[in-house]
């Protein structure tokens, strides 16, 4: 395995500099360049790795030895790409308030930091959240070690290969132009490689199971895995114009290439945002709060119902454009629909705590939890009503989508990462507890008054900025300038940049809180509202 | 086969679909057989790691 392994980077790295001495542009010479260097690291790595003694595992032999070098690294990058999509937002919303931030360079400028933001905070820091935390639950629930041994580590490593390439190509200027699927063909290749692999490292392991049943999260998690790389395939069924430029175009053009494009957009929402994320609420949620969730039967109905509703709501994207009325209205009338199993799944993890509410009070990841699935709850009311016709009217293209996005991607993803990431640090690394629990209540306060700044600024200002775009005068003339409605903007732009540094600063504290808990301290404090919150 | 021909099949072939799957979803997760497999799989995260 070692051995076609050290072949196969061989291969990929006379490939890059193949490709970089014949590019057809600057932006590929780059790219294939850092392709063949992670390449020739990576083969650096792999030899080192086969001269290593081999350790075996301690203990009795009833104990599972669980792969979890690769979990560690997954919560370490997880981390840091949080931190650098955070800042990457912050400076965009300080853009937005004061355009002189833009400084006049075409690297900088918020057109190509934009989707620099969006992936990073949804396929760079969301990304390694799920990677990392489905290795850890799948091995849990199925007890078994994680299938290969190379194979989780490519998934890792060459994940990692794609968010470097995605964000170094926006920042050269290297887009194809699709919301959310900015990356061009060479990096969607490179991305279906890494895909594949975690699907089979995943079925692999769940093949070798010694549970009989598999754990709802699995499934959730599954479904994320296999609904992503059918997402990807056909929204990124391009043609390059050379293969040995970066250039290319979709194969079909016009509103079916619009139709495909949010048909992927909402399902990059509803399965990398939302069944992944389900999946690890199913699994943390339980498990932090020490009881089963309040009913299984509920997850069953709720998995299925999801990914069967989710997959048509798209079209909801494209109100009032060239897409037939008939698909608007199924895009519409699904969205509405799926109001009932999203508030399935949030009743469902909200119940779990029936009985155990005080531990809202003394520990601060349970606190974590229930608000995210408050977020859960709210984003996805608001979501659907959104997507009615006549509301679209009025939100659609304003900040309002801003706000909505936010509230669900802050308050609902972000805070259920936070706290799986606060949960799997001390047993990664072998530590009783976290550092300290009241500066995990810290982070809680500072992140959540950041996420009210932010979403009720965005309300106000989109539902002001669609009011004037539709206000006439009594002659029949458009009441206002585009522009005055951005300067109306200005002071909400103000105030979400605040509730943005917020959230930054919230994330500092958790870094700050983990650095010392993997050095295995523990701060001297007194215990949350009087009781010992030590975990389980 | 033109598009109202396609249209009407997609419709109601639509409807069937979803009303049968989700009977068979609910039927399934309702089914007294399934209730004690149900029980002991949501204990599963629980158990000793």
């Amino acid at each position: 395995m070692n051995g076609l392994a050290l072949f196969g980077l061989g291969i990929a790295a006379a490939l890059g500099l193949g490709v970089a001495a014949g590019a057809a542009d600057e932006g590929m010479r780059i790219h294939a360049m850092l392709f063949a260097g992670a390449a020739i690291i990576a083969v650096f790595f792999l030899i080192n790795r086969i001269y290593e003694p081999k350790v075996s595992p301690a203990g009795g032999s009833d104990r599972i030895d669980y792969n979890d070098g690769v979990v560690r690294a997954g919560a370490i990058a997880s981390v840091f790409w949080g931190l650098v999509g955070f800042l990457v937002g912050l400076t965009l919303a300080l853009q937005l308030a004061f355009p002189v931030l833009n400084f006049d360079t075409a690297w900088l400028n918020f057109g190509r930091l934009r989707p620099l933001h969006t992936s990073a905070v949804i396929f760079a820091f969301g990304g390694n959240v799920l990677i990392m935390s489905s290795f850890y639950v799948v091995q849990r629930t199925c007890r078994a070690r994680l299938a290969g041994e190379l194979a989780p580590w490519f998934v890792f490593w060459g994940y990692q290969l794609f968010i470097v390439l995605a964000a170094t190509g926006y920042l050269l200027g290297i887009t194809q132009s699709k919301e959310y699927a900015e990356p061009e063909w060479y990096i969607d290749l490179w991305l279906t490689i890494v895909w594949v692999t975690y699907l089979l490292v995943f079925l692999a392991t769940l093949w070798k199971r010694r549970e009989p049943h598999i754990y709802v999260a699995n499934w959730f998690y599954l479904a994320f895995i296999v609904t992503v790389a059918m997402l990807h395939l056909i929204n990124n069924a391009t043609v390059p114009v050379s293969l040995m430029g970066s250039k290319s175009y979709i194969a079909w053009a016009g509103v079916q290439d619009a139709l495909t494009q949010w048909w992927y957009g909402h399902n990059a929402v509803g399965f990398f945002l939302t069944a992944g994320f389900l999946g690890m609420m199913y699994y943390f949620l339980p498990k932090q709060a020490g009881r089963p969730i309040f009913s299984y039967r509920l997850s069953i109905v709720h998995f299925w119902s999801l990914i069967f509703l989710y997959i048509w709501a798209g079209p909801h994207h494209l109100h009032f454009t060239a897409l037939p009325d008939w698909a608007q209205t199924l895009g519409m009338v699904f969205s509405v629909m799926l109001w009932m199993p999203s508030w399935g799944g949030m009743v469902n993890g909200l119940m779990t705590l029936s009985g155990a509410w005080d531990k809202i009070r003394t520990d601060p990841l349970i606190r974590f939890m229930v608000v995210s699935l408050a977020f859960y709850g709210m984003s996805t009311f608001e979501g659907p009503l959104m997507a009615i016709r006549t509301v679209n009217a009025l939100s659609h293209y304003t900040d309002w989508t801003i706000g909505h996005v936010h509230s669900g991607a802050l308050g609902w993803v972000a805070y259920i990462s936070f706290a799986a990431i606060y949960f799997l640090v001390p047993p990664l690394w072998g530590q009783a507890r976290l550092y300290s629990l009241r500066l995990v209540n810290v982070h809680f306060w500072i992140s959540s008054i950041g996420i009210v700044l932010y979403i009720t600024a965005m309300w106000v200002s989109g539902i002001l900025q669609g009011l004037m775009w539709r206000a006439y005068d009594n002659l029949g003339f458009l009441e206002f300038s585009f522009i005055e409605t951005v300067e109306a903007m200005h002071p909400f732009y103000v105030i979400r940049a605040v509730g943005g540094l917020l959230f930054v600063i919230g994330m500092l504290v958790m870094i700050y809180n983990l650095w010392r808990t993997i050095r295995g301290e523990v701060r001297a404090e007194a215990p949350m509202a009087g009781t010992a919150a030590a975990r389980a | 086969m033109n598009y109202e021909t396609a249209a009407a099949f997609a419709q109601t072939g639509g409807l069937i679909y979803f009303v049968v799957l989700f009977a068979a979803v609910i039927a399934f997760v309702l089914w007294p057989r399934n209730a004690e497999r149900f029980r002991e799989a949501a204990k599963i995260p629980l158990k000793e790691d």
